[in-house]
């Protein structure tokens, strides 16, 4: 089954580069906030933009960027924390949102990666691209703050709304099927002990 | 109002949706001879009692022996005293005196997950941040855990501690939870998490306590299976 033309209320987003925009979204970050990156692609393109102590790449445990985002939200009220996420693995934790606007913590903003495909396995089109729209069901679940950046310049534009003006935010980003610009290494306990002195809660390593 | 064991009391009779029963742990003393509601098993921990030492109380009042606390607020009084103050929670009959108590002392940040992974994510992020916690949830649930305890908890090194109340066995009335339950040890054996079978109530301050301080040292999942034998569990009201 072909998808069909994407949901109207799509249209006028324009399709953008995930390791361009993940790159800009990364340039913004100048107050030591926390990234979460999701399973695949999405995570590659955050190692690709450079790496930061406060970034966390997930391996494995597809769908729990939101929820492992909202766990350093509620630890560290006082750091904000993105959480990186492509259109499949939010559609598989969907449930996460409606308790991420439950709690309501204003230092979270989700970013969805959606490229209507799950590129990583060979592009077979997700829901999102027949009728699913990502920012219409965050709304609906309760994350009133959720809006679908038109360009590049607008998803910069949004970047700075959340967080400066508080959320929690979802917001959408349509993408072309570029593939990703980097892979991440595959050390989960560095990674973890990397991200934990990052934000704080083991020592800085001496250097 | 809770019996000894902090299950809710109810008339005898008294069903809830599902046509079942949580009922007290067999052997529970009559209240003629303790009264488990005196003001004082409800009071708020105070330095130097229970919760800081876990050992039973004397009661300034009588001579009776120490009344042993009910098992919910045992596993409170764990919780506190090793700083775990996050409790997420699928939840479920046997489980709700626990909720209620953590829910009804502000040391703790409570609230319940769509998922148990959920539960497992955010528990995962918020001791990477700093903050210790838990997830309370039932067997059936556990059974949607091993691919994230196998690709997050297990891998990444993290102490997310596991309350899990033991349905499937000792009575169960529902053919899909016998059958779940089984799935649980042989799993949590595969992926060498450290498990224990909390079935006395005598025990259960050490093995909650313990359990807790080896989970953060090792930093290790670690989960505890809350046997109906110390809860009462869910018996069918035929």
């Amino acid at each position: 089954m072909s998808p069909p033309a994407a949901p109207s209320c799509l249209t006028n987003a324009k399709s953008m580069y995930r390791a361009d925009i993940t790159r800009r979204l990364v340039r913004l970050l100048d107050r030591e906030e926390a990234v979460i990156g999701g399973i695949g692609n999405t995570n590659f393109d955050l190692w690709a933009a450079g790496r930061r102590p406060q970034n966390f790449y997930m391996l494995g445990s597809m769908g729990l960027a939101c929820p492992i985002a909202l766990g350093v939200a509620i630890a560290q009220p006082q750091r904000h924390v993105f959480a990186l996420e492509g259109d499949g693995s939010l559609l598989m934790q969907l449930g996460s949102l409606a308790t991420i606007a439950a709690r309501a913590p204003k230092n979270l903003t989700i970013v969805v990666m959606d490229n209507a495909a799950y590129q990583i396995t060979g592009a077979q089109p997700t829901a999102t691209a027949f009728a699913a729209d990502l920012v219409e069901a965050a709304r609906g679940l309760g994350i009133t703050r959720s809006n679908w950046a038109a360009d590049e310049e607008d998803f910069e534009r949004l970047v700075q709304v959340a967080r400066n003006e508080g959320g929690p935010t979802l917001i959408g980003v349509r993408l072309d099927n570029q593939p990703p610009a980097g892979q991440t290494e595959r050390d989960p306990a560095q990674i973890r002990d990397r991200f934990m002195r990052g934000i704080g809660t083991k020592p800085p390593h001496p250097t | 109002m809770n019996d000894l064991f902090g299950n809710p009391k109810a008339p005898r009779g008294e069903t809830d949706d599902a046509g079942s029963i949580a009922v007290p742990r067999p052997g529970t003393p009559a209240p003629a001879v303790v009264d488990i509601d005196a003001p004082a098993r409800h009071a708020r921990a105070k330095p130097g009692d229970r919760r800081e030492t876990g050992m039973p109380q004397e009661s300034p009042e009588t001579s009776q022996p120490p009344t042993p606390a009910p098992w919910n607020e045992v596993v409170r009084d764990a919780l506190a005293r090793n700083d775990f103050r996050l409790v997420t929670y699928i939840p479920d009959n046997v489980l709700r005196p626990l909720i209620e108590t953590v829910e009804a002392d502000p040391f703790f940040t409570v609230f319940a997950t769509t998922r148990e992974e959920e539960a497992v994510g955010i528990v995962s992020g918020a001791w990477m941040g700093g903050m210790r916690g838990v997830v309370l949830m039932q067997t059936s649930g556990f059974a949607t855990l091993p691919n994230v305890l196998a690709s997050l908890a297990v891998p990444f090194q993290i102490p997310v501690v596991m309350f899990v109340s033991e349905r499937g066995t000792l009575g169960e009335f529902n053919i899909g939870q016998a059958l779940v339950a089984r799935t649980m040890r042989p799993v949590l054996d595969a992926l060498a998490i450290e498990h224990h079978t909390c079935s006395r109530l005598d025990e259960l301050d050490f093995t909650v306590d313990r359990t807790l301080r080896q989970a953060v040292a090792t930093q290790a999942p670690a989960a505890l299976i809350l046997s109906p034998l110390l809860t009462g569990g869910k018996v069918f009201k035929a």
